[in-house]
């Protein structure tokens, strides 16, 4: 290799890396199925760059792959945050395609949880790799207290990412935002309702501080 | 090391209990096989001292390689939800406050075991035979 070449190796290397600190942090939406991911991802994305991350459903693992909007600019309180989005396909410990056979035909439904599996898997290994925060998001009208809730957060904890743990649904009648709170005592719980667009601000602040 | 031998009797439910003295000499990935290949015959696995998170995570990653319509759909695993008075805090992960964090863990195929009950030191599960 000539010396020129190495030179402009060897700047391209340190150019990367100076850019590289400057790069938006990449923040993982993660939870269960069904806990309002894809309707939070598109709120924010709507809010601030005025497009749609993906589509949302009340049938589960609707997300099969993991989805990024970069550069999502969030001004709160004369700052602006830039991060990716990364909204995440749910985390489940089983998928069993007579799950959506009410929804749709057999092959369908198979179709689904074949993919529903392999976005699972893609949501673990960006986590394991890709991620540098996490907004984790529960279903306030629903049990925290599940396997995989307790595992998730105790593999976020393990891996120091900064969390927000965004108690969602908190227009529907059984919502309870204190048991999520009381469940995770140790992390920051932000109640709202991604799909009513309830309690925004709080979580836009939140974002900026805990992301920025 | 020997291996759990498999009963032919399919009249009950095989439960393979496994000491933390038995994982500690195992690679990740061993212990991940053993695990599903165990769930896979129909096994009931109880882990002494549990996985670790990133034991954990690669366990729901190889689960959902091997999740196959009308054969395997994948887990149930169950652990004590972390205690409210844990410290979770730096100053405690230095402090060596995480080495009490291997709980017991039960693992079962998804469709044979159900949950009816966990709080923090009492889980209580239903096992069927299919």
């Amino acid at each position: 290799m000539g010396l020129f070449t190495e030179l402009k190796d060897s700047i391209s290397r340190v150019t990367d890396r100076l850019f590289s600190e400057q790069e938006p942090k990449r923040i993982g939406i993660y939870g269960p199925p069904n806990a309002g991911k894809t309707t939070l991802a598109n709120r924010i994305a709507r809010d601030w760059t005025g497009d749609a991350i993906g589509t949302e459903s009340h049938i589960p693992h609707e997300t099969r792959r993991a989805r990024r909007k970069e550069n999502v600019e969030i001004e709160r309180n004369g700052k602006t945050v830039t991060i990716d989005i990364v909204d995440t396909p749910g985390v489940t410990t089983k998928v069993d395609y007579e799950e959506f056979t009410d929804e749709m035909d057999e092959d369908d439904a198979i179709r689904r949880s074949r993919e529903a599996t392999e976005g699972v898997a893609e949501a673990m290994h960006w986590l394991r790799e890709d991620v540098d925060g996490v907004i984790y998001v529960l279903d306030s009208a629903e049990d925290p207290i599940t396997q995989v809730n307790t595992m998730l957060i105790g593999i976020i904890e393990s891996r120091d990412l900064p969390v927000l743990i965004f108690a969602n649904k908190i227009d529907l009648d059984d919502s309870s935002v204190k048991r999520i709170e009381d469940a995770f005592p140790q992390h920051k719980t932000v109640p709202l309702s991604a799909k009513e667009g309830e309690n925004m601000d709080e979580v836009y602040e939140n974002i900026a501080e805990y992301f920025g | 090391m020997p291996k759990a031998t498999n009963a032919d009797d399919s009249d009950g439910v095989q439960i393979d209990l496994i000491s933390g003295e038995r994982m500690d000499s195992m690679a990740t990935m061993e212990k991940i096989r053993m695990i599903l290949d165990g769930v896979h015959d129909g096994n009931i696995v109880i882990l002494e001292e549990g996985l670790t998170p990133d034991e954990e995570s690669r366990l729901i990653e190889t689960t959902m390689a091997e999740i196959n319509p009308d054969e395997f759909n994948g887990i149930e695993i169950e652990t004590y939800p972390k205690s409210e008075t844990r410290d979770s805090s730096l100053l405690g992960r230095i402090m060596g406050a995480d080495e009490s964090e291997a709980k017991l863990t039960v693992i079962g195929p998804a469709n044979q075991i159900e949950t009816l009950h966990k709080d923090e030191t009492l889980i209580s599960a239903l096992v069927s035979r299919d």
